[in-house]
């Protein structure tokens, strides 16, 4: 028997490329802007929105035929944000430190679009299987961008890997100096937008027909 | 496989229920809500309540590990309560007029004490005394805090702790780092006159002429501003204690 049929498969690893929330979906972007001017805070930021992402579509998706329609986005909020609230009180009980680090973007992931989006899409109208593989999916697809643009530009703007110094202090002491830029929040965005860039260039159906 | 035929079944006769019922009618909705609301509410209190002791436990360890960072001492790996107990043996609780002792606690400093009073940790290493005061803060986007160590002249800094909620990584936050924190060492809150004066932070390149200063953060000038100001109004709280001192 294999692990996972075709269509489980295109659900789970779609959204690492051609079908990525932030860089085709263009989903999330803000807490992306808002989390990636340092390593650390991308790699635990998306390691948390893969839980909350999984945990929340599967019970959305066991919730779904019982969901009022009138109501469901609430719904979906609901789920979201305790499932939020329970991470970052667990976080506070057993790993103080990572939660002291990441106060305010824990409590940012209950308004990132993924998450609804892929509620309202997805989880809302299949089955409690596919809907993990497809919140996993997603998180990963949401991680993996963070933590690209997370390391260059902590290794660009602060010649340091998760708070370890990479680049040589004899490289400083030649006139290197760190990119102050890559610190704003703009050049996150100019980052995304190469890594859109290079995405749309390999895979020719990304790009829109020319006329 | 029985199991798995029960819970199939199972799970079939519960669709059917809910096949038959007219989600979309206003009772079903109302109920619904309400139904979810409650057990959401009383889970989040589950959680809240079961882990409220390991929480407050981590929050005083955490205030601990920052007063034994403020004095330079290693903290990595080790064993906090120890530490503490070791080098911070007491503290003075200063209220209006008088002061009392206490031990083995750190204090919340977001708010004052029930009897109004603020804490100042005596400490003591390899037979030096330091007093830490505390101080507490507003940045640029939220509260700072931290702790301010002297030796026992009250007037030269001995170390210092920043911290902060949430200011900008790389430009504000950049006040946590040890490197900034260690540019205070050695710089004096009295000026020549004996008046308080506190640490001027300025920008790179520039001086303050009527008193100590260290270098701000280039690019976090607000956030700067804000550990200047919050260890004046911090400090100028002490004044009771600092004087109390110089005189004897």
């Amino acid at each position: 028997m294999k692990l996972l049929n075709t269509k489980s498969k295109g659900v789970l690893l779609g959204p690492l490329n051609k079908n990525n929330p932030i860089t085709v979906q263009v989903l999330g972007i803000c807490s992306a802007l808002a989390v990636t001017a340092k390593l650390e805070p991308s790699l635990v930021m998306g390691i948390s929105v893969i839980v909350i992402m999984a945990l929340s579509n599967v019970i959305i998706s066991l919730l779904r035929n019982t969901i009022p329609n009138r109501i469901r986005i609430i719904v979906q909020l609901v789920v979201i944000a305790s499932l939020v609230t329970i991470v970052s009180e667990f976080l506070k009980a057993f790993a103080y430190d990572v939660s002291a680090q990441l106060s305010v973007y824990i409590g940012l992931i209950i308004t990132n679009c993924i998450l609804m989006g892929r509620l309202e899409a997805f989880a809302m109208s299949n089955r409690p299987w596919e809907s993990l593989l497809d919140g996993v999916g997603n998180g990963i697809g949401y991680a993996w961008i963070l933590v690209a643009v997370g390391f260059f530009r902590e290794l660009l703007g602060s010649g340091s890997l998760l708070g370890i110094q990479i680049i040589p202090e004899a490289l400083y002491e030649f006139g290197y100096v760190n990119n102050g830029l890559m610190m704003m929040p703009p050049m996150a965005l100019i980052l995304v937008a190469c890594i859109i860039w290079v995405q749309r260039a390999k895979n020719k159906d990304l790009q829109e027909e020319q006329h | 496989m029985k199991f798995r035929s029960f819970t199939q079944n199972f799970l079939n006769l519960r669709f059917q229920i809910f096949h038959t019922m007219d989600t979309n009618k206003n009772s079903y909705t109302f109920i619904y809500a309400i139904i979810m609301v409650v057990v959401v509410a009383l889970m989040l209190a589950l959680v809240s309540g079961a882990l409220k002791e390991r929480q407050t436990t981590n929050v005083e360890l955490d205030r601990k590990k920052q007063i034994l960072s403020s004095i330079n001492i290693d903290i990595k790996g080790q064993d906090i309560e120890a530490l503490f107990d070791k080098y911070i043996p007491k503290a003075l609780i200063i209220t209006g007029k008088e002061t009392r002792e206490e031990s083995g606690k750190a204090y919340d400093m977001t708010r004052p004490l029930e009897d109004g009073g603020i804490p100042v940790y005596i400490a003591d290493i390899d037979g030096q005394t330091k007093y830490i005061l505390s101080a507490y803060g507003a940045g640029l986007w939220g509260p700072i805090w931290g702790y301010v160590a002297l030796n026992d002249d009250k007037n030269t800094v001995y170390g210092t702790y920043f911290a902060h909620a949430s200011e900008t990584p790389g430009l504000g936050a950049e006040i946590a780092n040890k490197q900034f924190q260690d540019e205070f060492i050695g710089k004096k809150i009295l000026n020549d006159e004996n008046k308080f004066v506190s640490i001027a932070i300025v920008k790179p390149g520039q001086q303050a002429a009527d008193r100590d200063y260290v270098d701000g953060i280039s690019g976090g000038t607000i956030t700067s501003k804000g550990v200047e100001d919050m260890i004046y109004k911090s400090i100028i709280a002490y004044e009771s204690f600092l004087e109390q001192t110089s005189q004897q």
